[in-house]
């Protein structure tokens, strides 16, 4: 007997000094000095703001947390180690431990909002809701059939894109929304950063989807673009009925599918396809945009003379050294 | 490298960490490390993502202010149809009272 089996591939140590894709390294690179844990965050300032709520706006809140809790835990346990198995290089890998490790942190930051602002039975009522939501579960398991050893690389790649970069929209609304009413607002820096990390998910995930979709011949991309909206129209027929239930008692709704279909087309975009909705229904509540980007929307229409900031400042000549970032 | 013979505005990605770190692309910081290349820089548009929340397409105020032109415009990922003719109309009154 050989030490050598015929059968078992040599075992290969991760060389970062060798990329086959540069963008793996720049991933890993923006990932870990992203890394961030909730203790970071101030929660138990929100405690005299959650006390404002209505009782049914409490309840909303600890559900709409609760279900994201759920994605997050999906992709933590199931999703992002789905998608190593297809990974391309070493280093993929790597940067699919730390996506994966991060949604743990997001599904443990939920726990941590609870813990300082709720009573448990509260809780514990709203992960039994969780898992007797038909929409919600209905939602999972799509994702989660998708995520099946058997399915195709692609299209576990697509699930992935729409969790991260669609699904948990319908509950980011609800945060953004108290933070531009000055309400739990240290909450929202926490989900900030949740969504910040999101996009790079998103965009990480599309990026490689979009890399092993150019491989293929037209008819098999055509085929898998064609998946892609069956797939996303499935989740937004659930995603409106689960909108309808938690947000029709706040009269939310119609604010809340605009929020929807802008993140669609983003997750879309992502996996490099054109928007579906159109513009019309994609006009996001601005008090919701100042929220999700505060500063960021002041001036960045020069075009139609409505940005205030550009002044030309003292002129500076520009060093080399100034490009050395 | 790419070397610009006329004046032009720059479109560009961003890439910034949580912090804003690294906003620029490298490949376009040696681009405008060229100087003859930054002389003919009239103003800067930028893509991103809100979900950056306040560095949101942060390479365009990074080179606006660096190199002392406007940032134009941002947009958001691969940008909306409003956007495209938004941009459309804006460079073509941009360039005409440039002259």
């Amino acid at each position: 007997m050989t030490l050598h089996s015929a059968i078992q591939p040599v075992a290969k140590a991760v060389n970062w000094n060798r990329l086959q894709d540069d963008k793996d390294l720049e991933i890993w690179n923006r990932l870990t000095s992203n890394f961030w844990l909730p203790e970071k965050v101030p929660l138990s300032n929100d405690v005299q703001s959650w006390a404002s709520l209505t009782p049914e706006e409490q309840q909303l809140t600890i559900r709409v947390f609760t279900g994201l809790t759920l994605l997050d835990t999906i992709q933590n346990t199931v999703g992002a180690p789905a998608l190593m198995a297809d990974a391309i290089t070493p280093h993929e890998e790597a940067v699919l431990t730390n996506i994966a490790f991060m949604e743990a942190v997001h599904a443990r930051s939920y726990s941590s909002v609870f813990s300082t602002l709720c009573r448990t039975a509260e809780v514990d009522d709203a992960f039994r809701w969780s898992e007797e939501n038909e929409f919600l579960q209905a939602k999972s398991r799509l994702i989660l059939e998708e995520y099946n050893a058997t399915s195709s690389p692609l299209k576990k790649k697509i699930a992935s894109v729409f969790l991260e970069s669609f699904l948990f929209y319908s509950g980011f609304y609800l945060p953004m929304h108290w933070s531009s009413r000055a309400k739990l607002t240290n909450t929202a820096d926490l989900i900030r950063l949740i969504i910040r990390d999101e996009a790079v998910h998103g965009y990480y995930i599309g990026y490689k989807f979009q890399r092993s979709l150019e491989r293929l011949p037209e008819t098999e991309r055509k085929e898998i673009k064609d998946f892609a909206f069956a797939l996303l129209f499935d989740l937004y027929d659930l995603e409106i009925k689960y909108t309808e239930e938690l947000y029709d008692p706040l009269g939310l709704t119609e604010d809340v599918k605009h929020f929807l279909h802008y993140n669609a087309n983003k997750a879309l975009q992502n996996l490099g396809f054109e928007g579906l909705f159109p513009e019309a229904i994609c006009q996001v509540n601005p008090a919701i945009m100042a929220s999700l980007s505060p500063n960021a929307d002041e001036n960045h229409d020069f075009f139609s003379g409505s940005g205030s900031s550009y002044v030309i400042g003292k002129a500076v000549a520009t060093e080399d050294e100034d490009w050395d970032f | 490298m790419l070397q610009m013979a006329d004046p032009f505005v720059l479109i560009t990605p961003t890439y910034a960490d949580g912090e804003g770190r690294g906003a620029v692309h490298k490949q376009v910081i040696r681009f405008l490390n060229d100087a003859a290349n930054r002389n003919l820089l009239r103003g800067v548009i930028a893509s991103g993502n809100r979900n950056f929340g306040a560095f949101f397409a942060h390479a365009g105020t990074i080179i606006a202010a660096k190199c002392s032109c406007p940032c134009l415009y941002k947009f958001e990922l691969a940008g909306t149809e409003t956007d495209i003719a938004r941009v459309r109309q804006g460079l073509d009154l941009f360039w005409k009272q440039q002259h």
